[in-house]
């Protein structure tokens, strides 16, 4: 196991320099830095002001010296500044990606809270009407565009409103889309008015999660239930409680965990198509803006987060792994 | 073990003369929901080849008279904000949309078996390579990127094909690695090389074969995953431009006047869900019929 997390570990180091040349190239050679954008905005600009502004932005220099000094920088914590907000790109992405959080740890509990039963169930009573219908919900989760999803649900909550002719439901004011009241103050309001928004795309995200995670319960479940360490326990006279809960349940939740855990990352990257379309100022909808916007800054910053966090989570996604299953061996 | 399984495979389940492919096409023909969603995409696909013929307007045929029309009997789904025939759009991104997943989900698969099936085959420090960048390719988050690489193409419909390619191929390429790996120590392969056949000729008539069945349920859910990301940066803007019409951008337009003309909305998303669904209904069902001994 040491031997395999060094081994691990080693190997991580020529997959971040890859990934961040890459980044940084991507984003380098794109069409609009700072420079381009004020020639751009000013005809009239002069030749040397152009070349004295590209020096003061270190972008007469070449290519792998910028690499070099904003891998230099990253490694101190420093990420640069965002060109459209004048401020230190690590405090945005912070701020945004506690945002995004708000969001996607209540959708990702609710959507396991859910699939996790509903998978097991549906797997232990294969074909039976409820397994159907599970498996039409995953079908559809996993065929819907989120944006579509998202824009039927302001329509049903703000343009259609059916509840409002209810007499005992129509207190319910859901806003169709935002992050906060003006003016509500701070403290406990301000949270409970926050839930409020959060809740329909909260809504959205966890169908999302959940049809995905339902379909990898039940098939894991399936999958263990016909092995013949089941049979095996059954023939034993052990009754079906303990048969399920001890011997299928745990071994079904093992790839469970793997999934969980590379799922985490994804959690820290925000919902770029939710949050734009509910007006959201998560991460996800802060970096297709600044991509879109030329804050090339922002976007090497948060893209080069989100690929560590996914190699880390792939590493301790595997070594749950091992944990877990005795029968894995590595090296 | 191995020999005892043969020999208690019921005899009936092959009968004499019938090939795998007759075998499974009898077992897709049992899945509904993938026979329904197969019809249905021959459905979409000749409405959108037709759509010339099937409507009288173009879809770059503006009415300012008529603009955001309730449907009528020239118009029947209603006309947009610039008094376009939402039928005949929705007809004609069809074609786009339909040609933007195909085409990307082709190039992504053969793209994949290529990087999977050197891979798999030379093994090696070509593979260790090979499987590498896949793994940097999946670290990234491919919105982002989607948006920055789209931004220099512009929005051409080959662009966009292009685009969506990047970040499609390392799912078949993985597979057919796998496949291969698997396939190379079989004793089938095994046989074949006791017998002196060489490396082209088990890699052309054993490994290839063999490994098919994954590649074709992985390519047709390419082709919904595609129709699914093309939508999604037509929507941000960044995809077809208008007014070329492509599902995505329709909504993009129709997210604007949710609260005068709903119904804007509703048919653009509607076709890309039930195609993205008919897609995953048929790759279901052929994963099924192909290879009985995948799951999930």
């Amino acid at each position: 196991m040491g031997r395999y997390l060094a081994r691990r570990l080693l190997q991580m180091i020529p997959l971040v320099i890859g990934l961040s040349v890459i980044i940084f190239m991507l984003l380098a050679i794109a069409p609009g830095d700072p420079v381009d954008l004020l020639i751009f905005g000013n005809p009239k600009i002069k030749a040397e002001d152009i070349s004295r502004l590209k020096r003061l932005y270190g972008l007469d220099q070449p290519y792998y010296i910028r690499y070099f000094k904003w891998m230099w920088a990253a490694l101190h914590g420093d990420l640069g500044y965002s060109r459209t907000y004048k401020v230190p790109v690590l405090s945005l992405m912070w701020t945004r990606i506690t945002n995004s959080l708000w969001l996607q740890i209540p959708a990702f509990l609710l959507a396991l809270a859910v699939a996790i039963p509903v998978g097991i169930y549906s797997a232990l009573r294969q074909y039976s009407s409820v397994d159907y219908a599970a498996t039409f919900f995953t079908f559809f989760g996993v065929s819907i565009p989120a944006f579509w999803f998202a824009i039927m649900m302001i329509y049903v909550v703000a343009v259609w409103h059916p509840w409002t002719a209810v007499p005992f439901l129509n207190w319910i004011n859901l806003p169709a889309g935002g992050f906060s009241t003006p003016g509500i103050g701070e403290g406990l309001p301000k949270y409970l008015d926050r839930l409020r928004y959060a809740f329909l795309p909260t809504i959205v995200l966890s169908l999302l999660f959940m049809a995905s995670y339902t379909r990898y319960t039940r098939s894991s479940m399936l999958e263990v239930v016909r092995q013949d360490y089941v049979r095996t326990a059954r023939a034993k006279g052990l009754r079906e409680r303990v048969v399920i809960n001890r011997h299928a349940l745990k071994n079904a939740m093992i790839p469970l965990a793997t999934i969980v855990a590379l799922s985490i990352p994804g959690l820290f990257a925000g919902a770029p198509l939710t949050e734009t379309v509910f007006g959201w100022p998560g991460v996800g909808r802060l970096l297709v803006e600044a991509t879109l916007g030329g804050d090339f800054a922002v976007a090497q910053g948060i893209i080069i987060f989100l690929a560590a966090l996914v190699i880390v989570f792939n590493l301790v996604a595997d070594i749950s792994y091992a944990m877990l299953d005795p029968r894995i061996r590595y090296d | 073990m191995a020999v005892l399984a043969e020999r208690a495979r019921p005899v009936q389940d092959e009968p004499a003369g019938q090939g795998y492919w007759a075998i499974a096409w009898k077992r897709f023909k049992k899945h509904r929901l993938a026979m329904a969603g197969g019809v249905a995409i021959l459905v979409f696909i000749s409405a959108a080849l037709l759509a010339s013929v099937l409507t009288p307007y173009s879809f770059d045929q503006i009415d300012l008279y008529n603009r955001k029309a309730l449907p009528s009997w020239s118009h029947p789904l209603g006309t947009d904000e610039l008094g376009h025939d939402v039928l005949t759009r929705l007809l004609f991104a069809g074609r786009i949309s339909l040609l933007v997943g195909f085409s990307a989900a082709i190039a992504a698969v053969l793209l994949g078996m290529l990087v999977g099936g050197i891979a798999g085959y030379y093994g090696g420090w070509l593979d260790n390579l090979l499987m590498r960048f896949t793994d940097v390719m999946f670290s990234l988050p491919d919105l982002p990127i989607l948006i920055i690489i789209a931004r220099y193409i512009g929005g051409r419909v080959d662009g966009i094909i292009f685009v969506l390619v990047i970040f499609a191929w390392m799912g078949p390429a993985r597979l057919v690695r796998g496949e291969l790996l698997k396939l190379r120590t079989r004793e089938f392969t095994e046989a074949a090389r006791a017998i002196g056949a060489s490396d082209t000729r088990i890699l052309a008539r054993h490994l290839i074969p063999n490994s098919l069945a994954p590649v074709i349920v992985a390519a047709t859910l390419t082709v919904g995953g595609a129709i699914l990301s093309e939508a999604a940066l037509s929507f941000l803007g960044i995809g077809i431009q208008p007014p070329t019409p492509s599902w995505g951008n329709m909504l993009q337009n129709a997210q604007d006047f949710i609260w005068t003309t709903p119904w804007l909305a509703i048919w653009p998303g509607a076709m890309i869900f039930l195609t993205v669904l008919c897609f995953n209904f048929l790759g279901d069902g052929l994963r099924d019929a192909l290879d009985p001994r995948l799951k999930m």
